[in-house]
């Protein structure tokens, strides 16, 4: 029992849905016209900020996102 | 294996009168819980009772007995809802077999979406967007979800990046070397060869 069902091309090779789904949208993304394409680009930016807790209180939090630049 | 068969037959009868029904043939739960709205009328009668998120949701409409003559698209996005309980005649979905046409009345489906155009027919105008990916759940009462990650009108397109791209991504595949490269290069030309023939078809 190898491979009983036909399996896409991107789980073969190892990629799960999630990952297959969100590269299609960021190439969809990329196609798009001027204004469009900054909103969405914008859009898609993940922010978070992390802070690291001892002796119960907060340490100062550190920013993460996506892009290397902020 | 064959005896694998005889067992999984024999198992059948039991299953199925087992089987769930699909959430459009259950009766709606009831929204307010009638003892607890009692307790607290009894307590607070100057307030009302606190609505539960059960109350804010309409139920469902159970699949009638006739087809509908419109179906009910609710066609949503990560960050917004396109079409919210819109009442169309048709829609076409780009479904992983295939351009799937959904009427009123059509059967329950499941259907992955391939990266494609999804267009809405309501009377004789035709809304046409391109879906990156994502779901359609069409339910017995005629009600149609799509879901999908992104979904551009096709006037928001520009054509040179799209086939910027798929020169791009074809040179990429035949330099590829890993199984994930290939996949990655494979995806990228089939998203942008769904693009140029949605823009140029």
């Amino acid at each position: 029992m190898a491979s009983n069902a036909a399996v896409p091309f991107w789980r073969a090779a190892g990629m799960t849905y999630i990952t297959y789904s969100n590269i299609c949208a960021n190439l969809v993304r990329n196609c798009l016209k001027e204004p469009y394409k900054t909103e969405a680009l914008s859009r898609e930016k993940v922010h978070f900020s992390i802070s690291k807790w001892t002796d119960g209180k907060p340490e100062k939090p550190t920013i993460r996102s996506d892009s290397p630049e902020e | 294996m064959l005896r694998r068969a005889s067992m999984l037959l024999a198992r059948q009868p039991i299953l199925a009168a087992r089987a769930r029904p699909f959430s459009t043939d259950l009766p709606a739960a009831p929204s307010a819980d009638a003892t607890f709205t009692e307790a607290w009328t009894k307590v607070i009668p100057n307030m009302d009772p606190p609505k539960t998120p059960l109350s804010f949701m309409q139920p469902r409409p159970p699949t009638p007995s006739s087809i509908p003559s419109k179906l009910t698209v609710n066609f949503v996005l990560p960050y917004a809802s396109e079409l919210a309980t819109k009442e169309v005649d048709m829609v076409i979905v780009p479904a992983t077999t295939g351009q799937m046409g959904v009427l009123p009345g059509h059967v329950a489906t499941i259907a992955e979406l391939k990266p494609g155009v999804l267009s809405v027919h309501e009377g004789s105008e035709v809304t046409k967007y391109f879906v990156s990916s994502g779901f359609v759940f069409i339910h017995a009462n005629s009600f149609a979800d799509i879901i999908a990650v992104e979904a551009v009108p096709l006037d928001r397109l520009d054509v040179n990046l799209v086939q910027k791209g798929l020169a791009e991504f074809t040179s990429k595949l035949s330099s590829a070397t890993t199984d994930l490269e290939k996949a990655e290069a494979q995806i990228g030309i089939d998203v942008h060869s769904a693009l140029n023939s949605a823009l140029t078809g």
